[in-house]
């Protein structure tokens, strides 16, 4: 870390008391007579406090960064001597402080200018959103292209095994992983989408009001309940379940952990998530459409199978494509529930992994940032990250186009 | 006697607390328009919906008295509403076609019913419908097209073909033209004329001038009463009730 | 009367009997679905309290104990200090069972050994807490060993003893003439709380204590940098900026955020905060950051969904006595929104400290036995390595001891009893607060 610590507090205590000062200026000024100034003396002291303040909170947040850069690519960039910065940081204090103070006048539109401060910040703010995006991409394509460096992308794409050997000569082929992520997001949405559509219909069409105040908030609870207690879950109860009475009998597998425990819990997990997008879009569908075929004849029945799950389906398959970006996610509920062996196999009773569990396995515990044992998983990172955002940018975009449409 | 098609005696609609419809009491024809005027909130349409029995999709709205179409009770327990109203079809204020195929819009009723034995018989009920409903030219080159996508007197039109495939012989439309322009509603007015030689119409408008354009008969309502009920020429030439020629002459409403 | 085309109305026909049929069998699977939900729920939790409702109860052995000031100064000069206190401690031991003769037949090494290993320095921490105990007599409650406790919570029979290396059936029989004697019992179990980890051996002494506190510290980082930067850009979004582009862009991606995989987060964390920034490991400081970003989104749609709510009318009456637009937003637009926004945020923390996978990445499951500090000189604010709850969890199931399976039950309840106070306070303010416009 920098020891920006001593320029920081020298700079906020000039800026709060570059609020005191202001103020009693602006009084001064004023004469004691306020209404002879175009703006309330705490609106002096706010703008010399954050003329104070913002520019060298900048400066210090670009050195910072800067600094870290130079650390790790041996370039000079800024200046290695400490007290050249801190003389920098406290000059831009001490000049904002100043001059804001000799701009106090009966005529100087100070709410104006700590506005366009408070302006400043708040764009500041909203591009932190546009950043993270950014380091995600950054962060995740400099290490992938690493990787690739020492490892051919063909193999990684197009190989049918995953062995990693921290001795070296790993086999790291992503397509065992995908299939054990695709198999477990398919079980999980076969589970969860007719059940979550379901529960919407009934409770949005058919329930009464008793009926709703108990089963809604219950089923939102699945929602607020956290990944990593679905996953004991799965471990202590539903693997060992699914294995005594249905694998071992069948003579599918003696593993606790399979793709049907995961697919299965992680199915309960989606079932607030699709209930809940769903019971939005069945309720944007006017109810003209439904006295329109309830006054033809049909049952409730037929109303909702033949006029009103047609009239929502596109915003229905944006749910589902949601829940399966969701799904393909989803790293607890897998970790726990799934297994470690990378496996290309059709039987859901056996163990088998998912891109988010490498990930887990090969960046916890020894990492060494220069093997492709460690990197590949930010290629995995990479490759997770740009199927759900398809996925997510997919649905956003039809939902968006489906609200339009009974707007 | 004369043959009525529906009877209704001493109805009386709740919603919740509010007394919607204040036992009435009414006999309409078969093979006649029958119109129900009157202002805003005076129960026309509430009164229309408990003729098929779409006030129980309402939690709250009860219904009390006796409806008959062709002297049975509608409201027997042993009713089932869904064959009531595939015998009393209905129109609604806007055009709401599904967000279908025009084609499967009008062979949705029959399909449900159970009318066509096989699909060249659906396709005959389709076109028939389409053509009693004046739509059949400009819609038969294109019946594989979204029905949303017709204009809206073209969209309406396709509601009222939707309401005859089911062979219904009762046909309630509750504001059928509110919605449209004038030209458009010339035409379902033309068409509702039409539709007379089939079926028995029961229209609510807040139009005078389509009342007295379309109806044989016309019931006035005011504050949930059915205040007159009687041949539409007299109603708007000499009716009997004060309450009545107020509204016609424009002084409520 | 006329003979109508449909027949009576009061008969039903075939046809609308089979479709009758058809809506029960619709209305059958909607309700089937509703009870599967609830019937999933029912059965997480029921498992789940099953299986940790037990960990809050913990087998104690208590007998006297005397220590004279010569022994405390010869422990504490000693190499191992809880080594000779585990020496006062065993002599304690057995001067009480031969007293009660309650040894019988059981080995010496085997009474020692129904102690838990832990004792040495919980004895040593009760010393040097209370130095007026030197050269008197008194009670000591002292954890009894994993396997004792599992005898009494039913992880333990005398057959499966027999089979267990470590504890012998002599051990469980000792156990019970304790109980008899009133000197072994169960009690609730504060240092569950309190307590840091333990080691794989000691699964009775480990607690949540460095969890709850790395947690909370975490939780105190989310807050105060994802509330005041959410709120901004809530502000700036909905008030300010103008449709464009670029504000598009900026939707786009806040709603794709708020879907991203939390996992990548841990990446994001991972190489920015640790790999490029250079923040120590397993800190809170790091987890703070990294689900601060993971909260930001969640907070943002939130509060602008309640900027939103307010009615223009507010506003034009602010603009209309020639507030500026950013008083009228900061007087009363933000004020009027706030219970909507603190919702929001509360809601927003309940995900935050629920998360697990990006904590795994930036190396929070590490095993932490001290306290973290809130700030040290060497490692800055929230920079002492921390476990955080769900993490504590995580790392329990990866042990081999089945009391772990106990403990990490145990310690999703405590999860689940703050997340359930923190929904319950979003739901009392939304309801106290709630306003219709």
């Amino acid at each position: 870390m920098l020891p920006l610590s001593v320029p920081f507090i020298a700079t906020a205590v000039l800026s709060v008391l570059g609020y005191v000062v202001a103020r009693k200026r602006a009084l001064s000024v004023a004469g004691g007579d306020i209404r002879t100034l175009t703006s309330l003396p705490h609106q002096h002291g706010l703008n010399t406090a954050l003329s104070t303040l913002l520019p060298p909170l900048a400066v210090m947040m670009v050195w910072a960064i800067g600094a870290r850069i130079a650390a790790r690519s041996d370039v000079a960039l800024v200046p290695e001597n400490p007290t050249m910065v801190y003389i920098i940081l406290i000059g831009l204090a001490v000049t904002g402080f100043v001059l804001s103070l000799l701009r106090i006048s009966t005529s100087f539109r100070a709410r104006t200018a700590s506005e366009g401060w408070i302006m400043g910040l708040l764009i500041f703010a909203s591009t932190i959103a546009v950043l993270t995006t950014v380091g995600i991409v950054l962060s995740m394509v400099s290490e992938t292209l690493n990787f690739f460096g020492q490892y051919d992308f063909r193999d990684f794409f197009f190989s049918t095994t995953w062995s990693p050997n921290f001795r070296g000569d790993s086999d790291l082929g992503i397509i065992p992983l995908i299939w054990g992520t695709l198999y477990i997001s398919f079980i999980a949405l076969v589970f969860a989408v007719p059940v979550g559509l379901f529960a919407a219909v009934y409770l949005s069409e058919y329930a009464g009001p008793r009926l709703r105040s108990v089963a809604k908030p219950l089923i939102e609870i699945l929602a607020g309940i956290p990944t990593i207690v679905y996953g004991l879950f799965a471990l202590v109860t539903v693997g060992p379940l699914l294995r005594d009475y249905f694998a071992e009998p069948m003579g599918l597998g003696q593993s606790a952990s399979s793709v049907m425990t995961a697919g299965l819990v992680m199915g309960i997990m989606l079932i607030p998530f699709v209930s809940s997008l769903s019971d939005d879009i069945i309720n944007a569908v006017p109810q003209a459409m439904r006295d329109g075929s309830l006054g033809l004849g049909a049952t409730k029945s037929e109303t909702i199978r033949k006029v009103v799950v047609p009239a929502a389906l596109p915003g229905i398959v944006g749910a589902v494509l949601l829940a399966a970006s969701r799904a393909i996610g989803e790293t607890m509920i897998v970790v726990l529930g799934a297994g470690a062996a990378a496996r290309l196999s059709l039987n859901p009773f056996e163990a088998m992994t998912t891109v988010t569990v490498k990930i887990v396995s090969q960046l916890t515990g020894d990492t060494d940032f220069g093997s492709p044992e460690t990197l590949v998983a930010f290629a995995l990172g990479l490759t997770l990250f740009v199927i759900t955002l398809g996925l997510n940018v997919m649905a956003l975009f039809i939902v968006r186009r489906y609200r339009e449409q009974y707007e | 006697m004369t043959d009525y098609k529906i009877s209704a005696k001493g109805v009386q609609v709740y919603y919740g607390d509010n007394h919607a419809i204040k036992d009435v009491d009414v006999q309409i024809e078969d093979k006649t328009v029958t119109a129900f005027i009157g202002p805003s909130g005076c129960g026309k349409s509430t009164f229309l919906r408990t003729l098929n029995r779409m006030n129980d999709t309402i939690d709250i709205c009860r219904v009390e008295g006796d409806i008959r179409i062709d002297g049975e009770d509608i409201y027997d327990p042993a009713v089932d509403p869904v064959q009531l109203r595939a015998k009393v079809g209905m129109v609604f204020q806007k055009p709401n076609p599904f967000p279908k195929s025009i084609y499967d819009n009008v062979a949705y009723g029959p399909k449900i019913h159970g009318l066509a034995r096989n699909k060249s018989d659906l396709d005959e009920i389709v076109e028939k419908s389409l053509r009693k409903a004046a739509l059949w030219n400009e819609a038969k080159d294109r019946l594989d097209a979204p029905g949303t996508g017709l204009s809206g007197g073209q969209q309406q039109r396709l509601c009222i073909a939707r309401a005859i495939a089911t062979a219904p012989e009762v046909l309630l439309m509750d504001e059928p033209c509110s919605a449209l322009d004038p030209i458009a509603t010339a035409q379902v007015e033309e068409l509702i004329d039409e539709l007379r030689q089939s079926y028995s119409v029961v229209i609510v408008t807040h139009s005078m001038q389509q009342a007295a354009r379309v109806s044989q008969k016309t019931a006035f309502f005011h504050l949930g009463n059915l205040v007159e009920y009687g041949e539409t020429d007299k109603i708007f030439t000499n009716p009997e009730d004060p309450r009545t020629e107020s509204y016609i002459s424009g002084r409520i409403g | 009367m006329s003979t109508s085309k449909h027949g009576s109305l009061l008969t039903l026909d075939a046809r609308t009997k089979k479709r009758n049929a058809a809506e029960k069998r619709f209305r059958a699977y909607g309700l089937g679905a509703i009870g599967i939900a609830v019937a999933a729920l029912t059965m997480l939790l029921v498992s789940i309290i099953a299986n940790g409702a037990s960990s809050f109860r913990q087998t104690y052995i208590s007998f006297p104990v005397t220590i004279s000031a010569e022994e405390i100064e010869a422990a504490e000069s000693a190499l191992l200090k809880t080594g000779a206190y585990n020496k006062i401690i065993q002599t304690g031991l057995l001067a009480y069972l031969s007293e009660r003769d309650l040894l019988q037949d059981t080995p010496e090494a085997d009474a020692f050994g129904m102690i838990s290993g832990e004792a040495g320095s919980t004895f040593r921490k009760f010393i040097l807490a209370n130095p007026q105990a030197a050269g008197t007599t008194f009670q000591l409650d002292l954890l009894a060993n994993g396997r004792i406790d599992g005898y009494y919570k039913g992880r333990v029979t005398a057959e499966t003893a027999v089979l267990d290396k470590n504890v012998t059936p002599l051990q469980l029989e000792l156990a019970d003439r304790l109980a008899a004697d009133g000197a072994l019992v169960k009690q609730f179990n504060f240092d569950f709380f309190t307590n840091p980890d333990a080691s794989d051996q000691r699964p009775e002494a480990a607690g949540l204590g460095v969890a709850i506190l790395g947690s909370l510290y975490m939780m105190a980082v989310v807050l105060c940098l994802a509330l005041p930067i959410g709120v901004a850009a809530s502000i700036y979004l909905e008030e300010f900026a103008k449709k464009n582009w670029i504000t598009d862009i900026i939707e786009v991606n806040i709603a794709n955020l708020a879907a991203v995989p939390s996992i990548v987060y841990g990446i994001l964390g991972l190489a920015i905060f640790i790999n490029f920034a250079e923040f120590n490991q397993s800190s809170p400081l790091v987890g703070g950051l990294v689900l601060t970003l993971m909260t930001l989104p969640t907070i943002i749609i939130s509060t602008r969904a309640s900027l939103k709510s307010i009615p223009p009318s507010i506003r034009d009456a602010a603009l209309g006595v020639g507030a500026s637009k950013m008083q009228s937003v900061f007087h009363h637009v933000l004020p009027l929104a706030a219970p909507g926004i603190l919702t929001g945020t509360i809601i927003g923390l309940a995900q935050a400290l629920g998360e697990t996978a990006p904590l795994l990445l930036i190396g929070m499951v590490a095993f932490v036995k001290e306290y973290p500090a809130a700030y040290s000189d060497t490692a800055g604010l929230f920079g002492e390595a921390a476990t955080a709850l769900p993490v504590q969890v995580f790392n329990w199931t990866q042990r081999s001891d089945p009391a772990f399976v106990e403990r990490a039950s145990g310690a999703i309840i405590t999860l689940l009893i703050f997340l359930l106070m923190m929904n319950a306070l979003a739901i009392f303010l939304r309801k106290k607060f709630e306003r219709r416009w």
